[in-house]
């Protein structure tokens, strides 16, 4: 029965054909400036792959610093020049890419890595939509997103230097050229760049949330929204809310340097002279910074939760246990989200009776995450689990998110966090939650949805091959971090020479720079299967992994412009009727009406 | 090293390139279609990889927390920073527990209820009795830790500290400066504009409260036993933050504004270099918040004295008295503003 809405692939064939005379669709309206959400899909991923191992190659040449001080690296002149001279790196230099691989990793790959691919790819599909609400809009702002990673790396190749603050920015230091060269005109460029980005980002949030609330196909409730499909809405709306106070501070911060305003510069000696600026607060920059910042740790998350979600439910044949308390938790965790972000300012001097409501607030977004753990579990309780590459980066996901989001405990506990803020265990936790848990959502959407994006199967047993090196290097690296963090050591740091009390933990840090490095080797095995797989990957059936979603109903292949040749699909029922007693296969797809599956009804299903 | 790590480099390239090979060819043999049977046999090994996994995982946790433990942080040397270590460990005991029991169910489930023949999944879509078990559990245990840290929090930061010596700990790019108040235990007014090289504070040397206020000029700190002090911080140019991780006390300075941490030293240097074993133990503060390129370099040595060694030594201090006069810019009504955060 589910053949109905589906086309063959003559079919397909003939209405390509059709299509591609009707139009003439040129090389550029077809791969450059397209207006076809699936095409925008693929030039984000494209890019955000392009920006990761640009981001990964500059954690490996501090990480390099970091484990071997006192090694000198031969090629590190050839690569980086005077940034590198005699092999050493230059500490300045160690600042900028830090920042910089921070903010590539957190905004280009992982924002516009998750949400601009697969908000893209699977928003119109998996709704019922022809494409997404503005397509124009959603190419300009793919853009948007070229044109911010090209200033972000042109930033990188000026004479001062790319930013060099941190990705935070904090005034005063990215305020003042004189305070480092990196806030010369690289800040400048940092700040050009970041801009830019929020536009694209708010471009592509308000065409999700409007393709979601008023293009989905018949029969298509709310209620029954994939899960991934409720993760992209409600990210999509946190990053509407939050993005534009970004924004601001970011202006404010350029009228600072550029201006001579005193937003937040205020009674500062730099460079021999005082500063006629007064009045200011950096504490008023940090607010308005993690007001997004928090959020955007959601931003990243909630996505790969919801392909999470998908892959998990399909692959062990089973509907998600409780779909209304995921749903429900997903609001809650971006509801909370919006009001924590004073747990990164416990120790900045704000008012300690406000670090007092922010460790409540922060310690109840642990509930709704903790129930999305359980409801995981009960998921793969009974259930009949097929291993795919995508369902093994899932389970990954799911231990990483546990390991994680417990140590957030400690952090989010303003007197625990007294003693562990800015340390080493910072940078283990966030890289464990938001860095691991995402980047995982996001290499198990590709390894799942490649079929619908090329039509054609990744390879399964590289895909295992990288799943099995990026797991261990992942808890490599960042397992053994917290232990360098619980001995106070602090992030940021060029050298731990300043105290002899750390020397001990070179070791440690020798082994997790070598983790990393085989990680990032570990990559090119998937950029490999990806790029070979696109072109030359075995063909894709209908329906690769009998999943119950309408975006498998279309016709296979790279797709055709409207997704379906005849009219949309009209869907009857939810998205996880996985394995339902009665009925013949163990899935039944949502275009399929009840008065056809008599026999696995439950009561109240006509 | 470096030969270690070209040998890890040439090693993964080649594995690549093999698996590479495998790949081309295995995708060469046309018609090669995977059977059932192909398929049931990857994800038993899939599935028992996970298992191992976690098994080979959570024994190295063992393993770390054994062999990394011992070289943490000794005890803490401040009043507060006991019962700190009591909350962290309370919390770790928590986490552990949660975290070996949800990772073991994790990686067992995904091992047991792997696909094999003819097997069926249970249709179980939702039960509320389960949601609102697992809703209210963490909902109390988060409640207890809460409660615990924030009963603490007040206690280091909003509790009244009376009888506490003023201290300032003063930053710039990149070294430190502190400065006691004396006898009259207040610290004397001060101004950026004032600063020059023979006044690196800024110090208002006509204010009154001034006279007995003396400051460090070599990169080293001392601090009484027993005696509470209150630090107040002060950043000439960018934010940089005051981290004693002995002390567990840690704080920003932030350009414009006071900040405030009070803490009791309540182990003597020598003392921790008796506890520590370690004959060359230091006591340190580092900064702690990016402030420039050489962030990495700004550390001060503190040692905690017994009250009358500390006594002597804060003779031998640079006294502010003796800076030479600058014109007094109180009129100018901008000195020692009270910023205080209130954001
Ligand atoms: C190849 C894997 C990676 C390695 C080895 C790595 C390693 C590191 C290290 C050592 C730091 C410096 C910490 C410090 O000194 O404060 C850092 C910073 C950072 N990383 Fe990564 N990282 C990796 C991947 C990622 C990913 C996937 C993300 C995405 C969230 C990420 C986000 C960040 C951020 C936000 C910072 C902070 C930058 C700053 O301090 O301004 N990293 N990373
Ligand atoms: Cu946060
Ligand atoms: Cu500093």
């Amino acid at each position: 029965m589910e053949v109905k809405n589906t086309v063959t692939a003559e079919h397909v064939h003939h209405v390509d054909h059709h299509d591609d005379e009707h139009h003439h669709e040129s090389f550029w309206t077809k791969y450059i400036f397209s207006q076809d959400h699936k095409m925008i899909a693929k030039q984000y991923l494209t890019l955000a792959i392009v920006m990761a191992f640009i981001g990964m190659f500059m954690s490996i040449i501090f990480r390099l610093q970091l484990g071997f001080p006192d090694t000198k690296f031969g090629f590190l002149e050839s690569v980086l020049g005077k940034w590198g001279k005699g092999g050493k790196l230059d500490p300045g230099f160690y600042l900028a890419l830090v920042t910089i691989h921070g903010t590539i990793m957190v905004f280009f790959v992982l924002t516009a890595g998750l949400s601009g691919t697969f908000s893209n790819l699977l928003i119109p599909f998996q709704v019922g939509a022809r494409d997404m609400a503005s397509g124009f809009l959603n190419m300009l702002s793919f853009w948007f997103f070229f044109l911010s990673s090209v200033v972000m790396l042109w930033s990188v190749f000026i004479e001062t230097g790319p930013a060099a603050g941190g990705w935070t920015v904090y005034p005063p230091l990215s305020a003042l050229p004189q305070a480092m060269p990196g806030s010369g005109f690289g800040m400048t460029l940092w700040l050009l760049s970041m801009a830019f980005f929020i536009v694209q980002s708010l471009m592509g949030g308000i065409n999700y949330i409007v393709t979601v609330l008023n293009l989905r196909t018949k029969g298509m409730a709310m209620s029954r929204l994939p899960l991934t499909i409720w993760a992209f809405l409600i990210t999509a709306i946190l990053g509407l809310l939050t993005f534009p106070v970004l924004l601001a501070a970011v202006l404010l911060l350029v009228f600072d340097r550029s201006f001579g305003t005193s937003f937040y510069l205020s009674d500062i000696f730099i460079g021999g002279v005082p500063l006629p600026q007064t009045g200011g607060s950096p504490i008023l920059y940090e607010h308005l910074f993690w007001f997004l910042g928090h959020p955007e740790v959601y931003i990243v998350l909630l996505p790969a939760l919801g392909l999470t979600s998908e892959i998990i439910s399909t692959m062990s044949r089973k509907p998600i246990f409780g779909y209304k308390a995921m749903v429900g938790s997903l609001c809650a965790i971006a509801f909370l989200s919006c009001i924590v972000w004073g747990h990164h300012m416990f120790v900045t001097g704000m008012n300690p009776f406000l670090g007092t409501v922010f460790t409540i607030t922060t310690l109840m977004v642990a509930i709704p995450s903790a129930v999305k753990v359980f409801n995981y579990l009960a998921t793969l309780w009974r259930a009949n689990i097929q291993f795919s590459p995508a369902m093994c980066f899932a389970i990954g996901l799911v231990s990483l998110f546990i390991s994680g989001g417990l140590t957030g405990i400690i952090l989010g506990d303003s007197a625990l966090d007294i003693n562990v803020h800015d340390t080493y265990f910072v940078v283990a936790h966030f890289h464990v939650v938001m860095g691991a848990v995402a980047t995982f959502g996001m290499l198990a959407g590709v390894y799942h949805w490649f079929p619908r994006m090329f039509g054609r199967m990744m390879n399964k047993t590289l895909g295992y091959v990288h799943f099995w090196f990026t797991i261990i290097s992942v808890y490599g690296v960042f397992f053994p971090m917290h232990f360098v963090g619980l001995a106070g050591v602090p992030r940021r740091y060029y050298a731990n020479s300043a105290y002899e009390g750390f020397d001990y933990f070179l070791s440690v840090n020798q082994l997790i720079t070598v983790f990393a490095i085989i990680g990032g080797i570990a990559q090119f095995i998937f950029l490999f299967n990806f790029i070979y797989s696109a072109f030359k990957g075995k063909k894709a059936t209908q329906n690769p992994w009998n999943s119950t979603t309408i975006e498998w109903t279309s016709p296979v292949g790279p797709g055709i412009h409207g997704n379906w040749a005849g009219p949309t699909p009209t869907v009857y029922r939810w998205p996880y009727d996985y394995s339902k007693p009665g009925a013949e296969k163990d899935f039944i797809p949502q275009t399929v009406p009840f008065s056809e599956t008599k026999s696995s009804n439950l009561p109240g299903e006509e | 090293m470096t030969i270690l790590i070209l040998l890890a480099v040439v090693l993964g390239v080649m594995v690549l390139v093999r698996l590479m090979n495998i790949v081309q060819l295995s995708t060469q043999v046309s018609g090669y279609e995977e059977t059932e049977d192909d398929q049931i046999r990857e994800n038993n090994w899939a599935a028992l990889g996970l298992m191992v996994f976690m098994i080979v995982g959570l024994g190295l946790t063992v393993l770390m927390i054994y062999v990394y433990g011992s070289h943490l942080l000794p005890v803490s040397a401040s009043e507060h920073g006991v019962s700190l270590d009591k909350l962290l460990n309370v919390n770790w005991f928590i986490i552990g527990f949660v975290f070996f029991a949800t990772q073991i169910v994790l990686f067992y489930f995904a091992h047991k209820y792997r696909h094999t023949k003819g097997k069926k999944a249970y249709f179980y879509p939702m039960n509320h009795k389960l949601e609102i078990i697992w809703t209210v559990i963490p909902t109390i245990v988060l409640s207890i830790l809460i409660i615990t840290g924030l009963r603490e929090w007040h206690k280091i930061l909003m509790a009244d500290k009376k009888d506490a010596i003023n201290v300032q700990v003063y930053g710039y790019q990149f070294a430190w400066i502190t400065r006691y108040s004396g006898n009259d235990n207040v610290l004397g007014k001060s101004n950026y504009k004032l600063i020059t090289d023979d006044n690196p504070l800024g110090l208002d040397t006509s204010d009154p409260a001034m006279k007995d206020d003396v400051y460090t000029t070599g990169n080293e700190m001392h601090i009484p036993l027993g005696k509470e002090i209150n630090f107040q911080f002060n950043a000439r140019d960018v934010i940089h933050s005051a981290y004693f991780p002995h002390f567990r006390a840690q704080m920003n300075l932030v350009p414009g504004m006071n900040t405030f941490f009070s803490f009791k030293p309540t182990i003597t240097t020598e003392e921790m270099r008796k506890i520590t074993k370690n004959e060359k133990f230091d006591y340190i503060l580092l900064c702690n918040k990016i402030c420039g390129v050489a962030h990495y370099t700004m550390a001060m040595k503190v040692v905690v004295d017994t009250p009358e060694d500390f006594k002597k030594w804060v003779r031998k201090q640079k006294k502010a008295k003796e800076i030479p006069t600058t014109p007094s810019m109180a009129e100018e009504g901008n000195i020692n503003k009270d910023v205080t955060a209130t954001l």
